[in-house]
Formats: structure tokens, sequence, C-alpha cells
């Protein structure tokens, strides 16, 4: 790659002479570039997107100052202390969802079953709550929930890692229906459930007793921020340092290879997919058990698609992770008071996320690849 | 490399946390100190009018679960902000937040509105109901009004209230439209009298939906003798596709005449590409709909809102239960589409709404109406909130069905002979 990018240089004036060919512009692959080049390139990705929501701002919005929208924006996440705490917890959830689907994106293992097993993992806790509540002490029925959750998370994944595994069935496919099938089995138990006749609303579980309520440390908001902080350190060094880890990445490299250095791909294939079917069921544990105490179809909140994006800008990285859930998140809460603050639709919203995530993830190709243009090598020349 | 490379953006990212944090600090503070001038600078404003003076400390806060692109949401919107109107609140003094789920989401956006200083809360959705009774436990200084919930009369809070309208009276009245158009249609020879049958997309099997179609097939039945219903529910309240496909499925089964009670534009825009007359709900569809709409009924919610914040102003005391009537201004028709409603509809609805306003008519007569081909004379109604769904309360008396009486949202959900339900799962 070295090489590349240093041939025109060398050869310029050779190349000056003979440009006749040449086109407009081509694109050459980077090297890895230093680490400040790649954040300056991300924080000027950064800045032209803003500018480009303060233009869109004023086109859209007449009455609206750009400036108080990001001040909204800003407001939105950090504005009251409990504002701090919604959104560490928000992004507590959907890091855990991320942590979950990475070992097996790092796979190649195209899980985006994630919103599926979130909800069937939900489920079971629900259901322990519910049927089990006042059967068992309350730290027993705890335990209970979590082996349910983690056990059906598990199962939602395992099915299609063994069609994978044996039979090379289409694993996008099949994860994504999986979700569906999920989803139909909340609702069908929304009904079963219902709080109030005909209303397909299970409402608070145990809102009286609180029986399977998951304790509080602190406040309301703790307990799941620390317990995906620590799921997040584990994941860094389960990928990083163990055996396991290992065979993840030589598996997603190159199955062949995998093959030929005697690992066993099927089993890491399974193994892989119960483990981030498990954590996704912790993450239904968590918004159930610690959050919502209360489930239905839309619980998962599409956090198993939005997770892959978290996952994919982070690199597989779980400790960069914690940045780009941040950066979700934070345009989440920011959306949400942008849309109170000046009355504008949720649309509106929706067009800057779209935009700011636009030249995030886009900036990344500059990153990667840089442009060179004819008359540039001219200059040189 | 690489390692050192993780560290620094860890840091980086970590002390972008915190500056973050720091800022948002200073810009919390911003914001408050900027409220407390908005207030003292509309306490200035106001100290001459002294009928508004005592509404300068309220701030308002609303919970809707969508946004203007529901029709039922779009109803509460207009309700509130014409309700600030009349009581000559400044734009500082209402927070209205949409898209918050019946989910935990409901209890911390209440919270947000607590934490931003509002006295009073309402919320619009059935299933708020819990999370609003969650947030009036733990702020029993705020006032938290939920409309359309069944729990406040059991419940037991100072400071949770329900409110609902008789909107079963409006429906009847828009089903004398319906009934009056099918009559025009029989005369016209477009099919015979056995023929006027009314398709009715529904959301729920639950009791308000029920209400609702039962007064609105009455109401037609009132005019029409021979006409029968045809229900099917979408599993949702807010769905377009799928209440799109009911209304096509109904049409496509022989129904001369939709309405619905789901608040998406998906039944009103289909009978407007079928050509079918369509009675609509929560406000006009005219404009997208100019030849088939005739008529909607909707419950006007700025009564109560005004209400509510006066006496939460005044200290007084708000109902448990607060039911809208049609002489509170609560329940509404709108302007009926002559374009489409049938000759002399405006006189019958007026002189309908002349009788039930004077008590010598009653939408749920119970001469007019049989269940498994005998009339009822004794009801026991789910009116009480508990897990068992069992009838507690005798609401059938004096020769009617009572309802909205007992608590403000409705309970009637009786299977009456006329109305085929297609898919209910009861």
């Amino acid at each position: 790659m070295a090489l590349l990018n240093k041939i025109p240089k060398e050869n310029s004036a050779a190349e000056g002479q003979k440009r006749v060919k040449e086109p407009l512009f081509h694109i050459v692959k980077r090297d890895a570039p230093v680490w400040y080049k790649a954040w300056l390139i991300r924080a000027a990705a950064i800045v032209l997107a803003l500018l480009l929501c303060a233009v869109v701002t004023v086109l859209l919005a007449r009455n609206v100052n750009p400036l108080d929208v990001f001040k909204a924006m800003i407001s939105g996440n950090f504005g009251t202390v409990r504002r701090i705490w919604v959104m560490l917890q928000s992004l507590s959830i959907l890091l855990c969802v991320s942590l979950a689907l990475t070992p097996a994106f790092k796979m190649r293992f195209w899980n985006i079953g994630g919103e599926g097993q979130i909800l069937i993992g939900g489920l079971a806790t629900a259901a322990c709550m519910k049927l089990l509540g006042a059967k068992m002490p309350p730290v027993l029925l705890i335990f209970v929930m979590l082996a349910a959750s983690i056990a059906a998370g598990a199962i939602w994944a395992l099915i299609p890692a063994v069609f994978k595994a044996q039979w090379n069935t289409n694993e996008t496919l099949f994860t994504l229906m999986m979700n569906y099938v999920a989803i139909q089995i909340v609702s069908y138990f929304t009904m079963v459930w219902e709080a109030h006749k005909g209303s397909a609303n299970i409402g608070i579980i145990n809102s009286k007793t609180h029986y399977g309520w998951l304790p509080q440390i602190g406040n309301e908001y703790l307990l799941s921020i620390i317990v995906v902080l620590a799921l997040t350190v584990a994941m860094y060094i389960y990928l990083r340092y163990s055996k396991h880890g290992y065979e993840i990445s030589v598996v997603g490299e190159s199955q062949n290879t995998a093959r030929y250095i005697g690992i066993n791909v099927k089993k890491v294939i399974i193994r892989t997919m119960i483990l981030s079917g498990a954590l996704c069921g912790i993450a239904g544990f968590l918004l159930v058990g610690s959050i919502d105490h209360t489930i239905t179809p839309t619980s998962s909140n599409n956090r198993g698609f939005t997770a892959i994006m978290v996952s994919w800008l982070a690199k597989f990285n779980p400790l960069m992770m914690l940045l780009t859930s941040f950066l979700i998140v934070f345009l989440e809460c920011g959306a949400k008071e942008i849309t109170t603050k000046f009355s504008l639709d949720k649309s509106f919203s929706d067009i800057l996320t779209g935009i700011i995530l636009f030249f995030i993830i886009g900036c990344e190709f500059f990153i990667n690849y840089q442009i060179k243009f004819r008359h540039s090598q001219k200059e040189v020349a | 490399m690489k390692k050192a490379l993780k560290v620094i953006a860890l840091v980086l990212a970590l002390a972008m946390v915190v500056a973050f944090a720091a800022c948002g600090g200073d810009s919390g503070n911003d914001a408050t100190e900027a409220d407390n001038t908005a207030a003292t600078a509309a306490d200035e404003t106001k100290a001459g009018d002294d009928t508004a003076a005592d509404l300068s400390d309220m701030k308002v806060g609303f919970i809707f679960l969508h946004d203007e692109n529901s029709t039922y949401d779009l109803n509460f919107i207009n309700a509130a902000k014409a309700a600030a109107a009349e009581l000559g609140l400044s734009d500082d003094q209402i927070i209205l937040k949409t898209g918050i789920d019946e989910s935990q989401d409901c209890f911390t956006t209440a919270e947000d509105l607590v934490d931003q200083g509002c006295n009073i809360i309402f919320a619009d959705s059935f299933g708020h109901e819990e999370y609003m009774i969650q947030a009036a436990e733990k702020y029993p200084e705020v006032q938290f009004c939920h409309a359309t919930g069944v729990r406040a009369h059991t419940e037991g809070l100072a400071n949770y209230h329900n409110a609902f309208a008789s909107i079963y009276e409006g429906r009847y009245l828009a089903g004398i439209a319906a009934g009056m158009k099918l009559n025009e249609m029989i005369e016209n020879g477009d099919f015979t009298a056995e023929e006027a049958k009314i398709g009715y997309v529904g959301a729920m099997t639950y009791a308000e939906v029920k209400s609702g179609y039962t007064s609105f097939f009455l109401g037609a039945r009132s005019v029409c003798e021979t006409a029968t219903m045809e229900v099917t529910f979408t599993g949702s309240w807010y769905d377009p596709d799928a209440e799109q496909a009911a209304a096509e499925k109904l049409i496509a089964n022989g129904c001369k005449l939709i309405s619905q009670h789901a608040d998406s534009m998906g039944a009103p825009g289909a009978c407007e590409k079928a050509g079918v007359p369509n009675v609509s709900y929560n406000g006009s569809t005219i404009d997208q709909c100019p030849n088939t709409f005739i008529v909607s009924s909707r419950i006007d919610w700025t009564p109560y809102f005004v209400f509510a914040i006066k006496a939460a102003a005044a200290g007084e005391e708000i109902p448990a239960d607060w039911t809208g009537t049609l002489a509170t201004g609560s329940v509404k028709l709108t302007d009926i589409n002559t374009a489409a409603a049938a000759e002399g509809t405006e006189e019958a609805i007026a002189q309908a709404t002349a009788d039930l306003e004077a008590g010598t008519v009653h939408v749920f007569d119970t001469a007019k109406f049989t269940v498994d081909g005998a009339a009822k004379d004794s009801y026991q109604a789910d009116v009480d909130f508990d897990e068992a769904y069992q009838g507690d309360t005798e609401v059938i008396a004096d020769g009617y069905f009572h309802e909205s009486e007992y608590r403000s949202a409705p309970y009637f959900d009786l299977d009456i002979d006329g109305i085929t339900l297609l898919d209910g799962n009861d």
C-alpha cells in the first residue's frame, strides 16, 4: 500500500507529460493513517455535518435559530441531572446489545436478530415475574429471571446458528425472520396477560408488590449502567486476549484457514451465537426487570438494528463502542428535545440525525481512501 | 502504537464526556435562569389583568402518544393550544411532549416535566395510565390528569384524575348522519333496504371501541331500521396500512358506508379512493376526502383542560372522574359536508341533539337493542379496575344503560344483535 501512494510522487515529472488518459480523479487506498489525522478527518466531518444541519434548519424551520437547535440537543442530554441519568441508562442498554452482536459480526455471522433475541429474553423475564412472582424468595426469583432470559435469548440465536453450521443457510434472512416470530409471540402474550380486557397491554408487572423488580443501586438508573460497563470490559478481554476471541477472528477472516489450523468452525459458530443471544437476553432482562417492568412488542425499540451501526462504527472494539453508542443516544435524546422545544415534527430531528450519521459514517471512507485529482498532480508537476 | 492509539482515543472520549457534562450543567442553570426571568416578565405583563394573574405560576405539561399525524393526538394537541390561548398562558407555560410511548418513557417524561416546573400534567393515551399513577404517587404536589383512564376513582390518590366525555352521544348523532345517507342511497336505488350494511374499522375489542361502534350503529338504525353492521379490528390504535386494508376488506364485503375508531387516515383514505361514504372520528377529514366525508364526531378536550388548569391554580379539588357532555361543549360534531351528506341531515341531528339534552331519548335505551335475541334489564359492568375483569356495578336502570356515569371512561361492552364481529377475539 505504501508503495501505491509514493509512486505518483516519484513519477510526477514523467506523468505530467503523459496525463492525457488520466481520469478527473481517482481513489487511492491510504495507509492506516496516523491517529491524529484520522481524528482530524472525523472532526472535520462533524463540523461539516453541523454546518449542513444549520443550513437545513434555516431552510426548513424559518423561525428557528440553528444555534438554539444545537443548544437544545445538548440540553436534551445534559439539561438536568435526571436527563444525564436517563441518557446513560439508554446508552447502557444500547451498548449491551452492541456488545452482544459484536462477536457474531467479528465472525462474519450477520446476526440481524438482536431485536428478537432481546424481546424473547425480555418475555422470559416478564413470564417469571408474572407467574413465579409470589412463589419464591425475591433473590432466587431474580436469578431464575436472569437464567431464563439468558436461555431464551441463547435459544433464539442458536436456532439460526445450527442451521448455518449444519446446512449453511443464510443467517441474515434467518435471524431477521426470527425477529418477527418473537414480535408475534410477545404480541400474543400481551393479549394473554392484558391488564384491561381488550387493551392488549400488560401494564406494569407487580406494580404493588414489586416482585422480580431488580434492586436499585443508589437510584433507579445505575444498576444497568454498572452491569453493562462490566460486560464491556469482559467482552474486550474476551475478544482480545482469550483463545475464543482469537478463534472468532480467524473464522471471520477465513473459514478455510480456520479449518486448516484445526479450529472446529461449526463449534465456534454455534458457541459464539449462543454468547450473542445470551447477551441480548441480558439486555431484555435489564430492560424488563430493571427499567420498564413490562413488555410490549416494541420494547426493544429497534435497538437490535441500531446496535449494528454502533458495533460497525466502533470497528468491533467494545471500548470504542462506549463512544459510538454515546453518539447515537446523544442524537436520540437531543432529537426528542428539539421536537419538544420548537414544536417541530419528529421528522425534522430525524433529518438532522440522518445528516450527522451520514457524515460520520461517510468520513470513514475518507480515512481509508484518498481522492487524487488530476489538476492537483499538474501542480506538482 | 495501536495500543497507544486506543488509550488516547479513550482518554479523548472521556474528556469529551466530561466536557459535555460540564457545559451541560452550565446550560441547565442558564435555562432555569432564563425561565425565571421569563416568568417574572410574564408576571409583569399580566399584573394589570386580574383574571389571569393567578395563572402566572402555572406551568402545564402535556404527554401525547403520537404527533400531529395521528388524528387522535392532533385533536388533543389542538385542544391544548386552544386551552392555553383561552387562559392566556404564554408559550413558556406549556410544554408539549409528542411521541411518548406507553412505557417507562411516559414516567420518565412526566418526571422531566416535573423537573421543568410543571404543576399540572396531562396525558392522552389509555396505556399511559399506570405510569401517570406511578408519577402521581411520587410527586404528590403535582396534579396528574389522564384522559381515557379508568383507575382514578379506585386508586384513592388526591392528585390523580381521569377524564372522558359522553362521546357515545356524539357517535349516536354521527350515526344518524350515516343512517340518513343509507336511506338516500336506498331511495336512489343504489341497493335494497336489506343490503344497507355499514362497515366499521375498530382498533381493539376494548370497551371504549365497543361503546363507540354500538352507539354509532344505534344512531344509524334510529333512522334506517334495516341497517346492519360488520366490525373488524386492526389490533392497533394507529396503523395506517392495517386500517386501510380493513376498510378495503369491508367495502369488498359489500359494506355501503364506513366508519372507524382508529387514529390514522387509513380508513377515510380507502373510502375516498373507492367512493364509499365515510363517517369519521376525531376531526374533519374533508380536505383529504372531499367527496366521501360526511361528518365526524369528536371530543373537544379544551373545556376539561381549562377547567383542570383553573382548578389547580386555585388549589381547588379536581374530581377523580370528569365526564364532558354536549352541555359542557366537550362532545362535538364537525361541520357536515353537504357534498356527501343526505339532505335534511343537519335538521335531523339538531332534533336528536335536543332530545338527548332534554333526556327524552337515551342512546342505550334497552327497548332499542337486544342481546342474543332478548332485551337486557340488568347488567353488571366492569367499572372498577381489578385483575378479574368481573362485573361489579349494576348499570341498567330506568330503561337504559347508564354509560359514563359511574366512571368517565366508557364501559359498555355488550355485543348487541345486528352487529357482526368479523375477527373479535372474545
